[in-house]
């Protein structure tokens, strides 16, 4: 095999994988702080992509109208849960976050829909939309789960997932669609074309680590998150507000899954179940870093993303089979290495 | 466990409804489906529900078994009936390869490592040639018996119930028995089984084996029914789809996973055609409403619908009293047993930088009581994980009668005689008292998990139930034997532990705070108990905070402070040594 041919399919992998690495870091951060196994995670990057995409179109997006039904949603469940001691204080701000917020942003996107807006308006708006959808989720479906078991949120999660890729279906059909370059341009370097696209993937991908870690290391809310990651218990009677941290736990999953299916819909056609299968690889190096280790989980991504590349070159038909299989040889090193722990589940 | 009336009466309704007058062919086919679904959710509420173990690879075990016999019958040409052995073996054989990488991790690797490989092997059914790519295969041919084909839904509905019941009662035989009583305590975790000489590694792997062999024989059954097969039915969805059935039933519940099956299958069928009707337009609405309704079942019954449904039955607590005449054979011992029985040499146990046992040297003889003393963080308890084989030493040695035990693991140790209690209570909620104690007896039954399941084992499980509800009844809590142990109170949970640990027939009993929450008068009872046991012969090593009744009790006393010993002798030296009154006032008195 050639070098150039060998950089290339680096270069591929690379890209590839610094989206997995995102995916993965959000999944770490969900499981960390919540115990939720995010499969929806996948949806958030299809309906971040698509919802980007229609309106770059020129079309009006379903899921504006998703994010307000699902924030009326979270606002019955709030006063559902207050009401015995509800003020209006309360009323007020659960009404603001929940339907005001939605409402203002599904007339934007009615307006802005019809005028084929610029790149930067339709991703924020898309990133809103979707931030919006992954908040509202949690209230509506975990949080009232969150004493629960490992499993019956994983089922939940289950269960939003099909929901949520059936509401795909019907929002944006049954065809793909690819959305117009974050950043247009390209330059090259001896063998190898750097387009504006694969630097911005780059790039977001690495703010975002230095962002989170950051977040974690110097911020109160970071702080208060990895507490409640560590022990919810712990957590409340140190006062943190573990609802709240689930909140920006599902909050940041569903801008980091939109924002990287934004990256990617330039660059291959996205359909409305194509979000699946981009999780899924995100959970396998979130797996190799052992659903605890951002670092790790980054550079198992590149791997991953490596693999993926290598193998649709060599053995195409093969390619999932092997990206998958990775995992074998890695869950036997761990099961190895795994020290005796005691763990008293329920 | 439970009466047999039931299932006879559930078996001979399901017998009977292919004949009632007027029942719509399409019906049949579901009960296939549910039947067929039942199978795998069966083998999942074993691994997942009563072992802990979640996986969401059944699926890719349901295509083994289906795959095999459709290779065989197709491309070799044999008969169905010879590649069932087949199909179950390939499932197996599988299983116990993928099981030995997985079933070690615990937590939420399984899940999501179980989801990786089911995906994996998805790919692979729909690539390999020989198995027809994404084609798959068809023209498999029907079962038969004689001259009979079951070419019809109807005629295969009575080979799907027939392994759907067998199935059933083989592993809910296999639950009530030895081996069982093992696999329930998986989902605690594993020290305090292991305490008993529950090899749990390999636990864990046979519940994985019996959950793939299960979703083998559905796949078989699956191929016969439907004569074709391709990789759709067996991959990602699918394997979740299982895992969403058995925690819609009831993950810990046999039948659960029966009736999760029938309402799954029906409530999907009754989307897919009425849905449309209601909602026209594009789109898959059934999809949508099935997952809203599935998290809505969560919230509203966490637990499954089969104990929801049960939970209207009136309780039945009283269980059959075992025949407490059968005796199991007793430990030889050496008739003039004295002298050392436990040797303790310069133990020693590092955390990273902190020494949690420095250096501590003690020894246990025959027929004595010896206390472990000591504040808060002395090292009392990571001293008893030591002698036990929880931990190893990082240095020094530990003999039982002589034989260095230092390395050996706590299934080893338990062998030699030497029974534990636990700090924090390591008991099985959901399972009864006297069948928390029967675990105690592990080692001293021998039945596995084949005679288990086809009731062979009952002489030998007589004998273990009659030894521990003896030793219910020696510790006092007889009227409790039936009742689940997580409804006892903390210091009565307590006692089920020491009644356990009595079922090991130890010659050195290690009890790690038997007093704290019993009331006084218990507190005498078991002081008064524990004297009767070292007249007996046997050697208590306890460690108590309690000072009036460690004084009152132990023969003698060995204080630790901060890792080191600081004082060892009679109840009487121990009070007036001004070491000991130091490290436990702070001052010198």
């Amino acid at each position: 095999m050639n070098t150039t041919i060998m950089l290339f399919l680096v270069q591929d992998g690379i890209t590839n994988g610094a989206i997995y690495a995102l995916l993965g870091l959000a999944l770490v951060l969900v499981f960390a702080v919540t115990r939720v196994i995010l499969i929806p995670q996948g949806e958030f990057v299809t309906y971040g992509a698509l919802t980007y995409a229609s309106l770059a179109a020129g079309q009006m997006p379903g899921t504006a109208k998703l994010a307000l039904a699902l924030g009326i949603g979270a606002f019955v469940f709030d006063l559902f849960v207050a009401r015995k001691a509800l003020h209006g204080r309360l009323i007020v701000r659960s009404l603001v976050t929940n339907v005001v917020l939605p409402a203002i942003v599904l007339a934007l996107t009615i307006y802005f829909a019809a005028q084929k807006p610029p790149v930067a308006v339709c991703i924020a708006l898309s990133l809103v939309i979707v931030a919006m959808i992954g908040l509202y989720l949690y209230r509506i479906a975990f949080q009232p789960l969150a004493h629960t078991s490992v499993l019956v949120l994983l089922i939940a999660s289950v269960g939003v997932h099909l929901a949520l890729q059936g509401l795909g279906l019907l929002f944006f059909g049954a065809e793909g669609q690819r959305g117009p370059a974050v950043l247009s341009g390209a330059f090259t370097a001896g063998a190898l074309r750097f387009t504006g696209q694969s630097i911005t993937v780059y790039a977001i991908t690495i703010a975002f680590i230095v962002g989170l870690w950051l977040f974690f290391g110097l911020t109160l809310y970071g702080k208060a998150l990895r507490a409640t990651a560590v022990n919810r218990l712990g957590a409340r009677l140190a006062g943190i507000r573990t609802t709240l941290s689930g909140q920006i736990a599902f909050l940041l999953a569903s801008v980091i899954g939109a924002l990287s299916g934004i990256m990617i819909v330039p660059i291959t056609t996205l359909y409305y179940d194509s979000g699946f299968l981009i999780g899924l690889k995100g959970f396998v190096a979130a797996i190799i870093g052992g659903l605890v280790s951002y670092p790790l989980t980054a550079v198992a991504a590149l791997v991953v993303g490596i693999v993926e590349a290598f193998s649709s070159f060599y053995a195409s038909n093969y390619k999932e089979v092997i990206v998958f299989m990775l995992l074998i040889p890695v869950l036997l090193l761990r099961s190895l290495a795994a020290p005796a722990v005691e763990e008293e589940k329920d | 466990m439970q009466s047999r009336l039931p299932i006879l009466i559930f078996a001979l309704l399901m017998a009977a409804i292919p004949h009632l007058p007027g029942m719509p062919p399409f019906w049949i086919v579901l009960l296939d489906n549910i039947g067929l679904a039942a199978l795998v959710a069966m083998g999942l509420v074993l691994l997942t529900g009563v072992g802990g173990l979640t996986s969401f690879g059944q699926a890719a075990f349901v295509g083994f078994g289906a795959y095999t016999t459709a290779v065989l019958s197709t491309s070799y040409g044999l008969s169905p009936w010879l590649t069932l052995p087949l199909s179950l073996l390939v499932s197996g054989s599988l299983a116990v390869l993928l099981g030995l990488v997985t079933v070690r991790l615990s937590g939420h690797y399984l899940p999501l490592g179980t989801l990786a490989w089911g995906l994996g092997l998805f790919y692979l059914f729909s690539k390999l040639e020989f198995l027809g790519r994404n084609d798959g295969i068809s023209a498999i041919p029907p079962l038969s018996i004689g001259a009979f084909k079951m070419l019809s839904p109807g005629s295969i509905y009575y080979a799907i119930w027939v392994a759907v019941i067998l199935s059933a009662l083989l592993t809910m035989n296999l639950l009530d028995s030895r081996t069982g009583r093992a696999i329930r305590a998986l989902r605690r975790g594993h020290v305090a089984a292991e305490a008993f000489g529950v090899h749990t590694p390999r636990a864990k792997l046979l519940v994985f084996i019996h959950a793939a062999v299960l979703a083998g024989l559905s796949g078989w059954l699956y191929a016969h029914l439907q004569r074709a097969v391709n990789p759709t039915p067996f991959g990602a969805q699918a394997g979740i789809e299982y895992l969403f059935i058995a925690v819609v039933g009831g993950a810990g519940y046999v039948w659960g996973g029966v009736l999760g099956a029938a309402i799954v299958v029906v409530l999907k069928e009754v989307l897919q055609s009425y849905l449309p009707l209601l909602l026209p337009g594009s789109g898959q609405v059934e999809t949508i409403v099935f997952g809203i309704m599935l998290v809505a079942l969560l919230q509203l019954a966490p637990g499954g619908v089969w104990p929801w449904l049960m939970s209207f039955l009136p309780e039945r607590t009283s269980g059959k009293k075992p025949d407490t005449s059968l005796k199991l054979e007793q430990r030889t011992r050496s008739p003039a047993q004295s002298g050392v029985l436990l040797q303790v040499e310069k133990a020693r146990k590092q955390f990273g930088g902190v020494i949690a046992v420095n250096n501590v040297s003690f020894d246990v003889q025959a027929r004595e009581i010896v206390a472990l003393i000591g504040p808060n963080g002395a090292g009392k308890s990571t001293t008893f994980n030591l002698i036990t084989g929880v931990l190893s030493a990082t240095s020094g040695s530990i003999s039982v009668l002589g034989k260095k035990v230092d390395r050996a693991p706590p299934q080893e140790i338990v062998k030699l005689g030497i029974s534990r209690t636990f700090q924090h209570v390591k008991l099985v909620p959901d399972m009864t008292v006297l069948e928390n104690v029967a675990i105690g007896a592990h080692l001293r039954g021998h039945s596995g998990p084949i005679s288990s399941m086809l009731r062979l084992d009952r002489a030998d499980e007589a004998k273990l139930l009659a030894e521990a509800a003896r030793q219910i009844e020696r510790v006092g809590l007889a009227e409790q034997m039936h009742q689940l142990a997580g409804s006892l109170s903390l210091g009565q949970q307590r006692i089920v532990e020491i009644a356990r640990a009595l079922c090991v027939d130890p010659m050195l009993l290690l009890l790690d705070e038997p007093a704290a929450g019993l009331r006084h008068m218990e507190k005498q009872r078991l002081a008064a108990l524990l004297r009767e046991l070292r007249d007996g012969g046997m050697s208590v090593l306890l460690v108590e905070h309690d000072m009036g009744f460690v004084m009152n009790l132990a023969d003698r006393i060995v204080v630790l402070d901060f890792g080191t010993k600081i004082a060892e002798g009679t109840p009487a030296t121990i009070k007036t040594n001004p070491e000991v009154i130091k490290a436990y006032l702070g001052v010198a008195a």
